[in-house]
């Protein structure tokens, strides 16, 4: 069954494979825009119902319903043009009122399917071996969003150890060590499975060169580990290099994993837009992040053909300080203004992105993680008065 | 390709159904490598008529013979009673696959410790890397990594102290791939008991030495529940056996991001961590005190232990004199107490330090413009 399975799934691969131009098309429609709309043909649109965006919304565990509703309070003081379809899922077994429930993911999923538009939080993934396996991971398995999106920057004013860091991690999201296919052999000895896939490393690959042109960056560098992987990030790299010969605008490279993760603290200012399989960009964009100040300040999203989904870039739950009022919503706020520049609400974007720098570079009212005192709420109402200043 | 299909269907369906064998469980669990009260890879060594301990020395390409000959000038003037046995490791082919010589390998096998500086794998298909021969050759079962900051070198990280063990012989690593079908690649993760409860019982015994008191596991067991469960749920047994010694467990994903943050919490601690985490995390430590030359590291086997610079040979100033001898050294100190001769590595760490954080005589690597003799000379100076 298992087999039939997954043989059904490599031709599916191979179907794809053999129809690039579809992919391609979509490759040139994202590196033509000019500004950052990435909606361009109306298929991919989402429908507008009375002049407004439905978009679905995910708070997600920890400090997420915290920061979710800085995102509402903020949006709605811009006036924004969305409608939240708020859904509760929650990974933890505890979650009120009705516990971690499988019916409530697959409607966030049902959800999303139908908006195509997401802001999403971290959900929680238990450790225990009898625990479910990853609502994150899941749901981008099964909505086939495949690139994972991290900017990384330094926020102007945050002083942090490191100086010019303006890194984009392009993280593929759906194959790799997360595959989620492991077995026991026999008792004390486990097999986990590592799958990578030509399809999908030329998809990854061909979305890092589309985004690196579409916004006028200048270097992708392929992230691996292919000494000693020499199949599977081999297949991986050898995509790369291979596709790269037709983006000769663009300079690439390689590098291995453990390297880049020594240049990463030492000379973060070298690298421009990273792409790699999925557990290596789970790495390096932790170490990407706290180059920058941390989760708290890092937006992200994740990109499918259909559906995109914004979350936080690096995916931390937060639980420690939940419902502490002392979460930093900017890396939420930042992932809805990529939310707003997706749709081409690129005035509200601004307004709301500049307001939040505002504030940051003032340096009067920061959250905890940025150094301050300042609760989520107090910071939230800073930016709000910052928005008023600026009309 | 239907044929490739129909081969490696049977043989998926064989690693599913394999899981309930309850008689081979029930063998494999009561099977123990170590009793609690040995230490996992003692030094063995035996001392000579004079008193002197032989070690092999692998001097290695590039740089290495440079290097080399600062810390035997150093180790000489310090007077340790250690004797150096140089060996040859080229390459030769055995049986169609990378072997070293005989030679060699007896000398290790005799010695049960040796200093190894870099070398270059040759690139071309078929060649297995040296250094994974080494490994493989005398199951080389824990990687030995500490970090500490080195004073006279300014990074943005300030007072680095880390210490990382990675278990060296399979996980990521095990080299366990094939093609499914063309375009689709599958390699296998493997975590055993056995390979985890010797790194986790090796870790717990090393914080006991340098004097630790925690120990904590680096995992991504959210998404590998299985295989990085294991490794877990191993450490949590074995801690059981130290009840000195606090353990604790880290997800991947917080260890990336607060080492890269504030590294000094991680000071008092011991971290452990299967074989590609402990590869990405030991280079980053690296890192944050500016780079591999300035790092040691040791193989840790049962039968014998070998010490490294794992920095690369670097061909371009090999032969001028300009190379940082710092990691070899530190290497040595490594093994030097691993050898139980703490006494002399104390002399000669504080020594190297010293003339680090002094600033006179460093090399061009460390923004200075001594040659490998004189930043050597300088240490020996302190000695």
């Amino acid at each position: 069954m298992l087999s039939r399975n997954s043989t059904r799934a490599a031709q599916r691969l191979l179907r794809a494979t053999a129809q690039p131009q579809n992919r391609l098309n979509v490759a040139r429609g994202f590196a033509s825009v000019s500004d950052s709309q990435t909606v361009q043909s109306d298929i991919f649109k989402p429908t507008k119902y009375g002049g407004k965006y439905t978009v679905t919304l995910i708070p997600g565990d920890g400090i997420g319903a915290e920061v979710a509703e800085s995102v509402k309070t903020v949006f709605k003081a811009d006036n924004v043009p969305i409608t939240w379809e708020q859904i509760e899922v929650s990974g933890l077994d505890t979650a009120t009122p009705t516990g971690r429930t499988e019916e409530k993911f697959q409607e966030a999923v049902a959800s999303l399917r139908r908006n195509k538009l997401g802001l999403k939080g971290i959900l929680h993934t238990p450790i225990s071996r009898s625990g479910h396996q990853s609502f994150n991971v899941a749901m981008r398995q099964e909505l086939d969003i495949y690139a994972s999106i991290s900017l990384v920057k330094n926020i102007p004013g945050l002083k942090t150890r490191h100086e010019n860091v303006d890194l984009c991690i392009i993280r593929e999201n759906t194959e790799g060590e997360y595959s989620g296919l492991e077995h026991q052999s026999v008792p004390g000895v486990v097999e986990s499975l590592k799958i990578i896939t030509r399809a999908k490393s030329e998809r990854i690959a061909k979305f890092a060169f589309s985004f690196a042109l579409a916004n006028n960056r200048k270097k992708v560098t392929c992230i691996h580990k292919a000494n000693i992987m020499k199949l599977a990030d081999g297949l991986f790299r050898g995509t790369f290099s291979r596709l790269a010969k037709d983006y000769p605008q663009l300079e690439c490279n390689d590098m291995i994993v453990d390297n880049a993760s020594m240049q990463c603290v030492s000379k973060p200012q070298q690298f421009d837009v990273m792409v790699m399989p999925n557990l290596y960009g789970g790495i390096l964009s932790n170490i990407a992040a706290a180059l920058v100040g941390g989760p708290g300040v890092v937006p992200g999203c994740n990109m499918g053909r259909d559906v995109a989904v914004f979350e936080p870039g690096c995916r931390h739950v937060g639980l420690d300080i939940k419902g502490k009022d002392q979460a930093n919503p900017t890396a939420m706020l930042l992932s809805g203004t990529m939310l707003l520049r997706h749709l081409g609400l690129d005035d509200h974007a601004n307004r709301i992105s500049n307001a939040v720098y505002d504030v940051i570079a003032q340096g009067k009212v920061r959250t905890r993680d940025m150094g301050g005192n300042a609760t989520n709420q107090e910071f939230t109402r800073a930016i709000l008065n910052s928005m008023e200043k600026a009309l | 390709m239907l044929a490739l299909r129909s081969i490696a269907a049977p043989m998926q369906r064989q690693c599913w159904r394999a899981a309930p064998r309850a008689a081979v469980s029930l063998s494999l669990q009561s099977r123990r490598l170590y009793s609690s009260q040995d230490a996992v890879a003692k030094f063995n060594g035996q001392k000579d008529a004079q008193g002197r301990y032989t070690v092999s020395l692998i001097e290695g390409d590039g740089i290495g013979p440079e290097i080399a000959v600062a810390v035997k000038d150093i180790f000489a003037a310090a007077k340790t009673p250690i004797t150096w046995e140089p060996i040859n490791v080229d390459p030769i082919i055995k049986d169609g696959k990378t072997a070293i010589p005989d030679a060699a390998i007896e000398s290790i096998r005799k010695n049960k410790i040796a200093l190894k500086g870099p070398l270059a794998t040759p690139i071309g298909k078929g060649h297995v890397s040296l250094n994974l021969t080494l490994r493989r050759t005398f199951n080389l079962f824990a990687n030995l990594r500490p970090c500490r900051s080195v004073a006279g070198y300014k990074t943005p990280y300030d007072n680095v102290d880390t210490v990382l063990i990675r278990e060296n012989t399979e996980g990521e690593y095990s080299g366990i791939e094939h093609v499914v079908v063309d375009g689709v690649v599958q390699s296998i993760k493997l975590i055993t008991r056995e390979a985890s409860e010797r790194v986790l019982r090796f870790a717990f015994q090393h914080a006991r030495a340098i004097g630790r008191k925690k120990v904590r596991v680096v995992h991504k067991a959210t998404i590998m529940k299985m295989s990085d469960g294991l490794f877990l749920t191993v450490g949590n047994q074995v801690a059981k056996e130290f009840p000195d010694i606090e353990f604790d467990a880290e997800l991947l994903d917080n260890t990336c991001l607060k080492m890269t943050t504030d590294p000094t919490p991680y000071n008092d601690k011991v971290l452990v961590m299967p074989n590609l985490y402990g590869d990405i995390l030991s280079d980053m430590c690296a890192g944050l005190i500016g780079g591999l030359g300035l790092t040691p590291s040791g193989n840790i086997g049962d039968e014998c232990s070998i010490f490294e610079a794992v920095h690369g040979s670097a061909p371009d100033i090999a032969g001028k004199g300009l190379a940082n001898p710092t990691a070899l050294l530190l290497s040595s100190v490594m093994m030097l107490r691993h050898m139980g001769l703490n006494e002399y590595a104390d002399r000669i760490e504080k020594a190297a330090f010293d003339t680090l954080a002094e600033g006179k005589a460093l090399t061009g690597d460390l923004g200075g413009k001594a040659k490998t003799s004189e930043f050597a000379a300088a240490i020996i100076e302190k000695l």
